[in-house]
């Protein structure tokens, strides 16, 4: 998968909203296989322990889980996966409104535009 | 603890290269050496692979003074060649596999292989950029616990540059650590821990490159870019 960072935030920041991305649109499936933190280092070319702490973080909320012995996995919950794309989906309106306000539109008048907009 | 320095200084005649530098760093770590030009970054790396005596203060490498014993553990890449350029590629193999008991000539092999460079070729008719990659396959086929690199992308293309630091971090372990100094940060920022600032020959900053960002909102390049803005 393809990276790409900014400079102001926090690469393993940057790392989870990546991989969260790549899960909610299914360019990682669930149960898929991980590979092993290093490659995943080198593919993204950032440090091995910024992205161990990345899996970690993302392992703590649930979407990945280790297998002792075969390594890394994304979630089978579909439950989980579907709350992901919600949340992201959240995320992409709270924007579009802050922005829309910004130019002078009032939520009802931002959804109205949304609607006509093709 | 990996490395120690406790008051650390290094004088050329009366001016003060280091001063009084207390420092220590943990394994498993990549660490970022910055400073502009004379700032010191290059007497201490000299310093840690013990090429340069201290004037005063104390220095250890896994518990070890330096000498024989800490030499056996550093890997160093020095800013300019040592090899000589009459040299074929398999004779720099067989030299590292003379000094260092620690070199691995199947984890060198192989990264020739992937590079293309032929043993056969001698130094001198390779490009800058290869000889430089040649130079730093050899450093990081040693299972060493300290590496020191100078200025290890100072010469080479975008495309070389990326080799090198992806040879950077699928080579080391956790039980080492490396210590990379350039000026190019932005270039290395993605693959540092932690970060070290030096000014003059103190060290001004020294702390992780998460922590950085998340304090500042800005990048260790932009950051660097503040504290040294002439």
């Amino acid at each position: 998968m393809p990276w790409n960072f900014n400079s102001n935030t926090p690469i393993y920041i940057q790392i989870i909203e990546q991989i969260k991305f790549s899960i909610a649109v299914g360019e990682y499936r669930a149960g898929d296989k991980l590979l092993s933190v290093r490659e995943l280092a080198a593919e993204a070319e950032v440090n091995p322990n910024t992205m161990q702490k990345a899996l970690s973080e993302l392992e703590r909320g649930g979407l990945l889980y280790t297998q002792r012995t075969s390594g890394r996995f994304i979630t089978s919950d579909e439950k989980l996966i579907e709350q992901l794309r919600t949340q992201l989906a959240k995320e992409q309106a709270e924007n579009f409104i802050n922005k829309m306000k910004l130019l002078g539109y009032s939520p009802d008048e931002a959804a109205e535009f949304l609607k006509n907009y093709k | 603890m990996l490395l120690e320095c406790n008051k650390l200084c290094k004088y050329y005649g009366g001016k003060a290269a280091l001063n009084n530098i207390d420092l220590q760093l943990e394994r498993g770590k990549i660490i970022g050496l910055l400073g502009p030009n004379g700032s010191g970054k290059t007497t201490l790396i000299k310093i840690l692979s013990g090429i340069l005596t201290p004037s005063g203060g104390e220095v250890k490498i896994s518990d070890k003074n330096i000498g024989i014993e800490t030499k056996k553990i550093v890997s160093y890449l020095p800013e300019r060649t040592y090899l000589s350029d009459w040299m074929t590629v398999r004779q720099t193999l067989d030299f590292f596999k003379d000094f260092y008991e620690d070199f691995s000539e199947e984890t060198a092999l192989d990264m020739l292989q992937k590079l293309n460079i032929q043993t056969s070729e001698k130094l001198r008719t390779m490009s800058k950029g290869t000889r430089e990659k040649v130079q730093l396959i050899l450093v990081m086929s040693r299972n060493a616990e300290l590496y020191l690199l100078d200025e290890p992308i100072g010469g080479v293309d975008p495309a070389a540059r990326d080799y090198i630091l992806k040879t950077i971090i699928s080579n080391f372990n956790e039980n080492a650590s490396v210590i990379i100094s350039t000026h190019l940060i932005s270039d290395v920022e993605n693959i540092l821990d932690d970060v070290i600032f030096l000014k003059y020959g103190d060290i001004v900053l020294h702390s992780a490159v998460d922590e950085i960002r998340e304090q500042n909102g800005k990048s260790v390049d932009a950051l660097f870019r503040e504290v040294f803005a002439c």
